[in-house]
């Protein structure tokens, strides 16, 4: 076989699973901090307000974690599927 | 109004997993797609600058002896100057690659910063056991920018520089003001918190 049609045909599966793999981390950063909530609940201050001070209503780490994997996923990873994608038409 | 310790470290973990995920997703798509949006070229220096600078009311207000001083200022600046070569490489005012080094330069600092400013043994208390952890972790990994001066467009090295960011992330998380480490907890510390 061709040598130069083989590497057009790898070039696009290439780019197919650092599409997947960029795709995955917000999520898999929101399932972690989820997963983390469940174990320890008691790190959500906000399920049990009563009392608590101004840094610990709003500095609650796994919710913290969760923010960042969607600000990530929304902010960064859209426009960086779109330039990954004209890339590989390119 | 002053945040207590362990909030302020949980802040500065939110920082560096922004940072790492960042940086994963540049060694994933690679550099040149990456870079394809000015805003986004700049975001990780920028954000590693702004830890720099954010170092500094650390410095202010959490020290509590000379040696924080030092370590917090030093941290500060070798965080800025980190940064700020990172943003002239990518605006092009710096071209040789091997200022990249800065990058190295600012782990080990920043390992020793953590090492030198922690006085109690690795048991004491988890806060000191994270702190003699994440110092080490540093001094080790300072070999990954080392490494990325030589390849920097390798996939595996880019990726072990975004998550040693990820690993300082979850290790800053798991950080407590008083709580024990796995079951140690030195008498002198006080009541550990929830």
């Amino acid at each position: 076989m061709n040598a130069e049609l083989v590497s057009e045909l790898e070039v696009p599966r290439q780019r197919t699973w650092r599409a997947r793999a960029v795709s995955s981390l917000g999520p898999l950063t929101v399932l972690a901090a989820t997963v983390w909530a469940i174990a320890q609940p008691y790190r959500i201050t906000l399920l049990h307000p009563h009392g608590q001070g101004f840094w610990w209503l709003v500095v609650e780490p796994p919710l913290l974690m969760i923010a960042v994997g969607l600000l990530f996923h929304f902010v960064v990873v859209r426009g960086l599927l779109e330039d990954l994608e004209d890339a590989a038409s390119r | 109004m002053q945040p207590p310790a362990e909030h302020v470290h949980w802040l500065f973990a939110t920082g560096l997993l922004f940072l790492g995920l960042s940086l994963l997703g540049e060694a994933l798509v690679g550099t040149e797609v990456w870079r394809r949006r000015a805003w986004r070229a700049y975001l990780w220096p920028s954000v590693l600058f702004g830890l720099g600078v954010l170092m500094w009311p650390v410095m202010t207000f959490f020290t509590n002896s000379t040696i924080h001083t030092l370590a917090h200022g030093s941290w500060a600046e070798i965080l800025m100057l980190a940064g700020g070569v990172e943003l002239a490489l990518v605006r092009g005012k710096l071209v040789s690659p091997w200022w990249r080094l800065t990058m190295a330069a600012a782990f080990l600092v920043s390992g020793l910063a953590f090492l030198v400013h922690e006085q109690n043994a690795w048991f004491f208390q988890r806060s000191s056991f994270l702190h003699h952890l994440m110092g080490w972790t540093l001094v080790v990994a300072a070999v990954i920018p080392l490494a990325r001066c030589f390849r920097p467009r390798s996939v595996a090295v880019g990726s072990a520089f975004a998550l040693t960011f990820v690993v300082l992330a979850v290790m800053l998380y798991c950080d407590r003001d008083l709580a024990p480490v796995f079951g140690h907890l030195s008498p002198t510390v006080g009541a550990p918190h929830r």
